[in-house]
């Protein structure tokens, strides 16, 4: 694959571009669905995906292709370098200095060599045990929509004209129920899912089905609440959806075009005290890890906010140029060039018992799932539907739905009276169950 | 003009109809009801203006094939970007493996009924456009939006073209092949005043040329209404949290359809029995003055289409007629499983993904109410004109959709602009609290994008002006 990175880049420096980066990924992966007992849905897929950024001068284009063959490769280096002739040439482009690359590819065991090697029957059965957990465990599961297992292992190469190449593997498997419960002509369904990168660490199919089976039950009988200011408790993976807005908020491009509540609040508070919010990369085996970012800089642990003060934005060259700062090594790549994402990003664990959090609201919500997009990046208000259950004397009370939570963010941050000592790293971004001391509730 | 897929492949990866008729004939002949080959070949281009000139530039090509096979209520998919014979052989034989464990019967595919539509062969399709001519128009909208208000920092204009070549084929030998032209112009404006910032954003497009941004002026109108949003909202105050009366305005609003209704009939949903409005056909599920339609013959719309993904022609579909439910949308698989038939909506993202119902244009019939009307007969509530994204949870049948544009009405009178909010409703509930329906139906201008189950399709929505007497709105001010 480096190969064949380097004979593009080579094409593209004869056809005109003064410095190129490209890359290229290859994936397998395979699906199962099975549903009441019975196969669904299997998928099988084989895919390429190749990607070019040119420069001429300091004009850049992109383009990418699913076609490796030579004539294709030829194409597509022709468009990007024609593609750049149009673009307006911006003084801040170009590749990182070559001294910040990565000299080697961390090893950080992201690929599992035996964990695939398992045959499609097996595969579908890992679904089916996961479903039939969910459906025997009450009477009052009555549907589905089914189990599922997934794998996908892929190969990612990455080179330069400025002479970095680099390539590493990756795993992962995802397992997950979607049970529905029925009662008194009521319907409500959720679901569970672990995601690993070794198939060794997957949770059983069993626990993951049982865990689905209790989050769908415990939905029954779900009430709208009447609208009020209250405390409002965040699970750990609706926690986890708070602090996604806050890197996005803290993401470069965001920033340079003035696109978000972050702007100018480097270095000052933008939480409570008990707020540390990291970025990773560098965690062995973990999902968002990676050896060397989209533009070949090595990966390491950033610290976003520390103790309330936001300590870094996350940059990738161009935003951090554009800051007048470095790179903070966040650079992604999509086809059409390159944007900002996190690593493994977490909020640090705090000293709270989640049970004392709960015990410690007389009158809120516990928030389990949100739906919608309400949330303005810009200003940080924030106003999305909730379902959870309503906490009455410190006891988890009654399902509710049909409600909304609103706030704005800032204030939200900096509301937060409670963090857990919960932290569990389930998929790429991690929270522990967060208190925030007050938000409105809508309902009737 | 339907030659032209066919000829595509067939010139380009030597992929005829008897090889394709060979290739579900001899892998998956007597081991499935149903099989067929998707074959995609899709180029598009994107232009980025921000801070005064186009930097960012980008095309991408991608092409590949889907083979699948169904058994029953089984699936079995497989996809490949190379499209090689010997590699769609494979796929076939992938998909087939899950057929095995199928009983005898025969494949009974038959093909599509019904000619494609010809609603969208276009002279110059918007890909092969002039390059100077875009990223001029792209310069324009900059220094247009920055002309009208002094208060706008940053503009950001992105214009995306493609064009997608298919070819559907199927065991009898039968195939159909469709070109999709598609565009789309946005225009984002971050405005700024006295430390107070907001965002703007309009857009539109469809199946139609590149000249049609320059017609009527259009990409004006997409510049100042981007430069408007973001101006208004620079002086919103805290919306309103609780139960209220909501007018929505015409056009984009259509979203509470696709939220509220849409998604929830969708046949796979109600196979499965999953879906809050599953075994209700023919039952009361909005109030008399509704009927709602997805129709995807509409010339030149972005959820159009001459054929769905699976070859069907696609219709237009009325799917509550006088408040009443009367059908729901299929692809093939659960129409057979459901004993209708398909109605045109079977679609998928890709090659990489195996069709399922999705909607295509979805709109409410216009009603008799004045617009002014509706809104003089409310005392006190929300009037919402422009909205972000929606989701909604088919099962409970609860859905959202953002505001980002919307007023208070104080006494019959529009007054102040106030922040998003999310409004939160439930689908076989929320269309029975219709109560005014306007006669101004508008579709909206070419925006959608629908996402199910990780694949998203463009789509488009519509609705007149309309009251609903409550729904619950997430705003802070208590």
């Amino acid at each position: 694959m480096i190969d064949l990175l380097g004979r593009m880049l080579e094409q593209a420096r004869r056809r005109g571009a003064t410095s190129a980066d490209a890359y290229v990924v290859e994936d397998q992966s395979f699906s199962a669905q099975v549903r009441l007992g019975q196969v669904d849905t299997v998928k099988h897929a084989r895919e390429q995906h190749l990607a070019l950024r040119v420069f001429v001068g300091r004009s850049v284009a992109a383009a990418s292709t699913s076609d490796l063959s030579a004539d294709s490769v030829t194409r597509l280096v022709e468009e990007a370098v024609s593609l750049a002739r149009i673009t307006s040439p911006d003084e801040l482009s170009g590749l990182p200095d070559a001294d910040l690359l990565a000299r080697d590819v961390a090893p950080l065991d992201l690929d599992d060599p035996v964990g695939h090697d398992l045959s499609p029957e097996a595969k579908i059965d890992l679904a089916r045990r996961c479903e039939s957990a969910a459906l025997e465990s009450d009477p009052r599961i009555t549907n589905s929509e089914g189990g599922d297992f997934g794998d996908r292992r892929a190969r990612y190469a990455y080179a330069t004209t400025h002479g970095f190449s680099g390539e590493y593997r990756t795993s992962s498997f995802s397992l997950s129920a979607a049970p529905v419960a029925a009662q008194d002509g009521e319907m409500q369904r959720d679901s569970w899912y672990h995601v690993t990168r070794k198939r060794a660490r997957l949770d059983s199919p069993e626990e993951i089905g049982r865990t689905a089976a209790r989050r769908a039950l415990r939905r029954l009988g779900a009430r709208r609440v009447k609208t009020s200011e209250v405390p409002v408790i965040f699970d750990p993976d609706m926690a986890a959806t708070l602090i996604r807005h806050v890197a996005s908020a803290a993401s470069g491009p965001a920033l340079y075009r003035s696109a978000s509540f972050l702007v100018g609040k480097l270095g000052e508070v933008v939480a409570a005290p008990s707020v540390t919010i990291v970025d990773d990369g560098t965690i062995p085996g973990a999902l968002g890890s990676r050896p060397f970012d989209g533009e070949g800089l090595p990966v390491r642990k950033t610290l976003v906010v520390d103790q309330g003060v936001l300590r870094s934005y996350l940059l990738d060259t161009y935003s951090g140029r554009k800051l007048g700062m470095a790179s903070t090594h966040h650079a992604a790549r999509d086809g059409s060039g390159v944007s900002v994402s996190t690593t493994n990003l977490y909020l640090a664990a705090g000293p709270a018992d989640p049970a004392e959090l709960i015990r410690s609201v007389k009158n809120g919500l516990y928030v389990t799932e949100l739906i919608g997009f309400g949330v303005n990046g810009v200003t940080g208000d924030y106003s999305r539907g909730a379902v959870g259950l309503w906490i009455e004397n410190g006891e988890l009370a009654y399902p509710v739905e049909e409600i909304t939570i609103a706030g704005n963010l800032l204030e939200m941050w900096k509301r937060v009276e409670g963090v857990g000592n919960d932290l569990v790293f389930r998929d790429r971004t991690a929270a522990p169950t967060l208190l925030i001391g007050r938000m409105v509730v809508a309902g009737s | 003009m339907l030659a032209r897929p066919e000829r595509f492949f067939e010139d380009r990866f030597g992929l005829t109809g008897v090889a394709m008729e060979r290739l579900l004939g001899g892998a998956l002949r007597g081991r499935v009801d149903h099989a067929d080959v998707y074959l995609e070949y899709r180029v598009s281009e994107e232009l980025v203006l921000e801070e005064g000139a186009v930097k960012k530039a980008s095309r991408h090509v991608s092409q590949g094939a889907g083979v699948r096979a169904q058994s029953g209520e089984r699936t079995g998919y497989a996809h490949t970007d190379d499209l090689a014979l010997p590699n769609l052989e494979e796929a076939a034989r992938q998909a087939r493996a899950i057929a095995d464990q199928a009983s005898e019967s025969a494949v009974v595919a038959v093909a599509p009924r019904g000619r494609p539509h010809d609603l969208y062969t276009l002279a110059e399709p918007p890909i092969s456009a002039d390059l100077n001519r875009k990223v001029s128009l792209l310069g324009q909208v900059d220094k247009t939006a920055r002309d009208l208000d002094p208060r706008v920092r940053q503009v950001i204009a992105t214009l995306g073209s493609e064009d997608v070549v298919v070819l559907i084929a199927g065991p009898a030998g039968w195939t159909v092949g469709d070109i999709r032209p598609l565009t789309r112009l946005n225009v984002s404006v971050i405005v700024e005043d006295g430390g107070r910032r907001e965002i703007g954003s309009f857009g539109g497009g469809g199946r139609v040329p590149f000249d049609f941004f320059l017609e009527q002026d259009r990409w004006k109108r997409f510049a100042s209404e981007a430069v408007r949003q973001a101006v208004v909202k620079l002086g919103a105050v805290d919306a309103p949290a609780g139960t209220l009366t909501v007018v929505l305005g015409p056009g984009w609003p259509g979203i509470l359809l696709h939220e509220a209704v849409g998604h929830g009939l969708e046949g796979d949903f109600n196979r499965k029995q999953t879906s809050a409005f599953s075994g209700r056909l023919g039952q009361k599920v909005a109030s008399e003055l509704v009927t709602v339609i997805d129709d995807g013959t509409i010339a030149n719309r972005r959820g159009s289409l001459n054929v769905d993904d699976e070859g069907t022609p696609t219709a237009r579909n009325v799917l509550i007629e006088n408040g009443v439910l009367r059908a729901y949308m299929q692809d093939r698989l659960n129409s057979r499983l459901m004993n209708t038939g398909p109605t045109g909506n079977g679609r998928r993202e890709s090659y990489a993904h195996p069709p399922m119902p999705r909607m295509t244009n979805t709109f409410m019939l216009a009603g008799q109410d004045e617009p002014a009307d509706i809104i003089r007969s409310v005392k006190r509530g929300l009037y919402a004109v422009n909205f972000g994204g929606g989701q909604v949870d088919i099962t409970s049948g609860r859905f959202v959709f953002s505001a980002s544009e919307a007023y208070l009405i104080e006494d019959g009178r529009v007054t102040e602009p106030v922040k998003g909010a999310t409004l939160i409703g439930n689908g076989p509930e929320a269309l029975t609290r219709v109560s005014r329906v306007g006669h101004d139906l508008a579709l909206d201008e070419g925006v959608g994008t629908c996402g199910k189950d990780g694949q998203s399709v463009p789509v488009g929505v519509g609705l007149p002006t309309i009251r609903i007497d409550e729904m619950t709105v997430g705003g802070t001010q208590v």
